[in-house]
């Protein structure tokens, strides 16, 4: 049996050192395999973000381990964290994240960019990636210009162009209404399904999470539940 | 790579054109300083040694005291007189005229009108040595001289500013206590050397200025004119060697006096333009720092303004080397822009001054180049801090910056 995609093994994460130290994580186990959906939940501070910041390499963790297929993560430096983002993983955040006054089509080309893809390789990719998330057209527009579903959208494109193997997103329908977040978790289930992409989510509202296989919780840096959804709400015919 | 991070750099320079323009002014301004100053002092360079070089290679001017140019050390040292010139004249061979001048300051008085210059007083083989020509009228002849005649020949300058449009042959122009008549005009000769008049002159018989303006027998200085089949070297030296024997100058003795040739003159001035240019060049190039200083600072603001800009780059995979270059790239792409806009500009200040000060514009590739590769220098030096402070960003930090 081949490597999981992740494994995290008693990870720990303290911030700050002392008297002041505080304890994110405090020892996580979780592994996930290639193709899942997973849904994390839980409550204000429990260490979500912080654990989706180590998953995401853009954090290490302060004690266990992170193997990402099999890669000791916290053995890497902060090139080659940088490197294993640039070819595997995608970020959709919160806050979308957009550069300003860049057209949706410069964003979503920017990780082709740093890859150092020919201009028509980048071109046809991200608008490849615009037509997939349905901003087929939208390219030019600037995120300014753009509504929040529709900047998620992008967000989620410029995540997907580089076919990563893990797609990492941090409360991505936070900011949106029920109708717009709808959209954004059918878009992530379809690249789920569709492409095999793993999808980790994470998601205060607990019929946002219904659309996963798994819903992990945490609480107080911990897990408390790892929950299998033998009946995703995505994948019943009709729903979208 | 380092494509793409120009590319970057000039979108974002054209993305705050205002600020981007704001930023490299100091640059332009530097650079079109430092390259103005020395484009035209290597005019006005080149226009004194042109100038000294018209009167010829074969003159040689002694004046009392040992330099010439600022700071001159002719305190204590005795003027000449007219008996040195019978000397030089008599006992030098080779020399072709051996010519006194004495300048004074005066007010000129005429048609109601009045004006203040210097007097020349000198003899008439003056006009020749110093390759002067007569527009109309004469100069005077060896009986007026001889007898210190009330008789002037003036400059372009002195007719236009008391006589205007009248005919200033036969005229009167009072001198002090006494009038002159104009008996001749000369041929101008325009304005030069770092600004001087050359036509604002009046000519009289040496004896005439002795007389009746300056009241002693002094000579302030003698220019020697050798001739052409003689040698310079050794007029030189025999002048040098008379000169010592008649102001009574001991053996182990300095000179209280010096000759020069026309070349050494040219040189003397010119170093003294050069030292102005170099010190101007060097004024401006300070100024070329402190446009150094606002890239930085501008850099500075940009890469706290654009926080969140770097940490999403970073999180999705630039390298700390990239994010380094973009920024490097993005401060001397602007200094080296603000290096062009200041190269084109210092081209039509060169051009435009060098008109207005009657200096030939000599387009220095040197300095040109020098400047723009200053520029793109400091683009480096001063950008480095900056780029390195975003190259150095925690992403989840960055991230969260609002
Ligand atoms: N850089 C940091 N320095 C100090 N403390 C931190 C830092 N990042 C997170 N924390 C603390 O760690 C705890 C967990 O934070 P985290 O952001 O992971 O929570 P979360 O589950 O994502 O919460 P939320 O649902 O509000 O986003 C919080 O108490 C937070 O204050
Ligand atoms: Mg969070």
């Amino acid at each position: 049996m081949s490597e999981p995609l992740i494994a995290l093994s008693g990870v720990t994460r303290t911030f700050g050192t002392g008297a002041a130290a505080f304890q994110a994580l405090r020892g996580v186990d979780l592994t996930i395999e290639e193709g899942e959906f997973v849904a994390i939940m839980g409550p204000s501070g429990s260490g979500k973000s912080s654990m989706m910041n180590i998953l995401g390499c853009l954090d290490t963790p302060s004690g266990g381990s992170y193997r990402f297929r099999g890669l000791r993560v916290e053995d890497l430096n902060r090139d080659q964290r940088a490197l294993l983002r640039r070819h595997a993983l995608g970020f959709v955040f919160q806050g979308f994240n957009l550069l300003a006054r860049t057209s949706a089509q410069e964003n979503v080309e920017l990780p082709l960019l740093y890859r150092g893809e020919t201009v028509e390789a980048r071109h046809d990719a991200a608008r490849a990636a615009l037509a997939a998330v349905g901003l087929e057209g939208w390219g030019h527009h600037s995120p300014a210009e753009l509504s929040g579903g529709q900047q998620q959208r992008v967000a989620i494109a410029r995540a997907l162009v580089t076919n990563p193997s893990l797609l990492l997103a941090d409360e991505p329908t936070g900011n949106l209404d029920t109708e717009r977040s709808r959209e954004i978790i059918d878009l992530l289930v379809a690249l789920n399904r569709d492409k095999g992409i793993t999808v980790v989510m994470v998601t205060h509202e607990s019929d946002m999470a219904a659309y996963a296989r798994r819903i992990v919780r945490l609480v107080d840096g911990k897990v408390e539940s790892d929950i299998r959804n033998a009946a995703p709400a995505g994948v019943v015919p009709g729903a979208h | 790579m380092i494509w793409n991070a120009l590319l970057l750099a000039l979108r974002e320079i054209r993305r705050n054109l205002m600020r981007s323009f704001l930023t490299i002014l100091g640059i332009v301004i530097g650079v079109s300083a430092v390259i103005t100053m020395v484009t035209l002092g290597n005019g006005a360079t080149r226009a004194v040694s042109d100038q000294i070089a018209s009167l010829g290679s074969n003159l040689l001017i002694i004046r009392p005291g040992q330099h010439l140019g600022p700071g001159r050390d002719s305190a204590g040292a005795a003027a000449f007189k007219v008996a040195d010139v019978e000397a030089l004249k008599t006992q030098v061979s080779g020399l072709a005229a051996v010519v006194p001048v004495t300048n004074k300051s005066v007010t000129l008085v005429a048609m109601a009108r009045n004006w203040s210059t210097g007097v020349t007083g000198t003899t008439s083989d003056w006009f020749a040595t110093g390759k002067w020509q007569i527009a109309s009228g004469r100069i005077f002849n060896e009986a007026e001289e001889r007898a210190g005649a009330a008789a002037c020949v003036i400059g372009e300058t002195i007719r236009r500013e008391l006589f205007g449009s009248q005919d200033p042959l036969g005229q009167q122009i009072r001198v002090k206590q006494f009038s002159c008549e104009v008996i001749g005009l000369l041929a101008s000769k325009g304005q030069s050397t770092m600004g001087n008049d050359q036509d604002d002159l009046l000519v009289m018989p040496l004896r005439t200025v002795q007389r009746r303006l300056t009241g002693s027998i002094d000579v302030a200085s003698l220019m020697i004119s050798v001739r052409d089949d003689a040698s310079m070297d050794i007029a030189k030296d025999q002048v040098s060697w008379l000169m010592r024997e008649r102001r009574h100058i001991g053996a182990g003795d300095n000179d209280d006096f010096s000759v020069m040739d026309t070349r050494q003159i040219a040189e003397t001035l010119s170093g003294t333009t050069k030292v102005m240019t170099g010190l101007l060049g060097a004024v401006a190039a300070v100024s070329l720092l402190v446009g150094g200083i606002g890239i930085m600072n501008i850099m500075l603001v940009s890469v706290t303004e654009r926080t969140r800009e770097i940490g999403i780059r970073l999180a999705i995979g630039a390298l700390e080397r990239e994010v380094l270059l973009q920024f490097l790239i993005e401060a001397v792409a602007l200094a080296s822009l603000g290096g062009i806009i200041g190269i084109l500009l210092a081209t039509l200040a060169s051009i435009g001054g060098a008109a207005l000060m009657h200096v030939p514009y000599l387009f220095n590739p040197a300095i040109n180049l020098l400047s723009f590769g200053f520029s793109a220098a400091i683009g480096v030096v001063f950008g480095y801090v900056p780029a390195r402070r975003a190259a150095r960003l925690d992403p989840i930090e960055a991230l969260r910056h609002a």
